[in-house]
């Protein structure tokens, strides 16, 4: 693998910029693995990367049903931050968001991560409460978010709709300023990049069909559409999907697949500094590198696997943005899409250890996954390396939903996030 | 966007008409306080979510008011049928000839 530098980049320049190799193999898939990861998605890969390079686990495949990152992580819209309202979910994305800081040097791979700051707008008395409430929770957990009137709003995106008249009034915001973006893409490839260097095989084009367990009950391997791979361990990193899959193992899990929908729009000058997310309509903005506009919204009401929403939700989320962002009503849209994201009813990951030996699960991450990327993988290595969780994760169990344990953001949010 | 069967007013509407109200066929423990654990988890976390056809209930929330159940397709989004809350389970196999 070729280090990328100044010096490597004045010299490809010389000759013709034909000193560039491939990033990764086209890993064709081995009989055994030591650990088998299902989904080469952002978690899938930096859980891989990981593995190999924290825990020396090199003999590790990442098997992927379609092609690398083309899941959800890169269908999101690339918001980062962890402003989550309890204990254990500031724990977990404020892990995430320290690793997002030493990415691109972690990985010498640009993942475009830009401290830009993540606007929440409050509309109504609950949304202040609320937000007031998540302010002060997060100064209590060490995690920065501060609150700012409608003018400090204004003054931090001035294209924001401040109007008291206005359909949905601004009556306050909450600010993190260590939150931002970062280029989804990249991500997956830089971790893709750094396993494969490390001796990781990415197999692409290769559907797990089923996961085989022995005559013990322990994990045997996976079924794949290339024939049956044997490994001694498996994670299962399949978003959307993971039902599915776990089912093959005998595992259920609450877990509900739902569409979730993003648009961009033709990019134009910088016009929007920072990320504005708005709860109460669903809806939240971003400007990207390129000039895009990038929108998000919330899930179709239905459960599906078909990777694409309906127009009503994107006609609801286009109405409440050019009511808070009037600036960009006659704007086009270039493309809209769909991924599909799987949600618990606490709208909390579940992260961690099955009641199948060997098999080792991270899923649930919902509608706001990407932002956990490098935590999650994180401690997913850890979990799958040591057989036991990492204490970030610990919380993060399936039982919690026998005992009752609940880590209730989507009661902290009232909505999934 | 979804064309969605009401049974009761028997017309073909816009999704933006009905409300999605989860999996159809789920059932409350006829006495609560003798059941385990493991039997609440079921009934208030578990789901099939499948990936194929899905029994789950729409209510006509702009129209009739009233609750039904579907059988859709998750991988299509298409309507195998949709029918009258409180009518039994249609099986599968006689949905597939529809088709």
């Amino acid at each position: 693998m070729t280090r990328f530098s100044a010096f490597a980049l004045v010299k490809n320049a010389l000759t013709g910029q034909k000193g560039w190799e491939a990033q990764w193999p086209d890993s064709q898939p081995k009989q055994e693995y030591d650990v088998v990861i299902v989904g080469a998605g952002g978690h899938g890969l930096g859980a891989a990367y990981y593995l190999a390079k924290e825990h020396g686990i090199t003999n590790v495949a990442v098997v992927e049903k379609g092609w690398l990152g083309g899941g959800n992580t890169g269908r999101n819209t690339t918001i980062i931050r962890s402003n989550y309202l309890y204990d254990e979910s500031a724990r977990l994305y404020d892990h995430a968001l320290d690793l997002w800081e030493g990415l691109s040097q972690e990985l010498n791979y640009n993942v475009m991560f830009s401290r830009r700051g993540v606007l929440m707008l409050a509309h109504n008395v609950h949304d202040v409460q609320s937000f007031q409430r998540h302010v002060h929770a997060n100064r209590l957990n060490g995690v920065d978010n501060k609150w700012l009137t409608p003018w400090e709003a204004k003054q931090f995106c001035p294209i924001l709709n401040i109007d008291q008249d206005a359909r949905y009034p601004v009556l306050g915001a909450a600010l993190q300023r260590r939150a931002g973006t970062a280029r989804h893409d990249a991500v997956a490839w830089g971790y893709a990049r750094g396993a494969a260097a490390r001796g990781v095989d990415i197999i692409q084009n290769c559907p797990v069909t089923a996961i085989r367990r022995d005559a013990s009950g322990r994990v045997a391997g996976v079924e794949t559409g290339r024939g049956f791979i044997r490994a001694k361990k498996v994670a299962v990193s399949a978003a959307g999907h993971t039902s599915v899959v776990m089912d093959s193992a005998g595992v259920r899990l609450p877990l509900e697949s739902f569409p979730l929908q993003a648009l961009v729009s033709e990019p134009v000058k910088p016009c929007m500094p920072c990320v504005v997310m708005s709860n109460a309509v669903h809806a939240y903005m971003s400007q990207s590198d390129k000039g895009e506009l990038v929108i998000g919204s919330g899930t179709d009401q239905y459960t599906s696997y078909s990777q694409r929403g309906g127009l009503p939700l994107i006609e609801h989320t286009l109405a409440a943005i050019c009511e808070i962002f009037p600036t960009v009503t006659r704007m086009r849209m270039l493309r809209k899409w769909g991924g599909t994201v799987d949600v618990t009813p606490d709208r909390s990951a579940i992260l961690g250890k099955t009641p199948v030996p060997g098999l080792y699960v991270n899923c649930g991450w919902g509608t706001g996954g990407f932002k956990a990327t490098p935590g999650a993988a994180h401690v997913l290595a850890w979990t799958v390396a040591k057989d036991e969780p990492h204490p970030i994760n610990a919380p993060f169990t399936l039982e919690r939903f026998t005992s009752g344990r609940l880590i209730d953001e989507a009661a902290a949010a009232a909505v999934a996030h | 966007m979804l064309l969605i069967h009401c049974p009761y007013c028997d017309e073909t509407l816009p999704e933006a008409e009905f409300a999605y109200a989860g999996e159809a066929h789920v059932s409350r423990a006829a006495v609560p306080s003798e059941v385990t654990d493991e039997v609440w988890r079921d009934f208030l976390f578990y789901r099939s979510n499948v990936r194929g056809p899905h029994y789950e209930r729409w209510r006509h929330v702009y129209g009739c008011g009233r609750f039904f159940n579907a059988v859709r397709d998750t991988v299509s989004d298409r309507f195998l049928t949709t029918y009258e809350a409180g009518a039994p389970k249609p099986a599968l196999t006689d949905l597939e000839g529809q088709k």
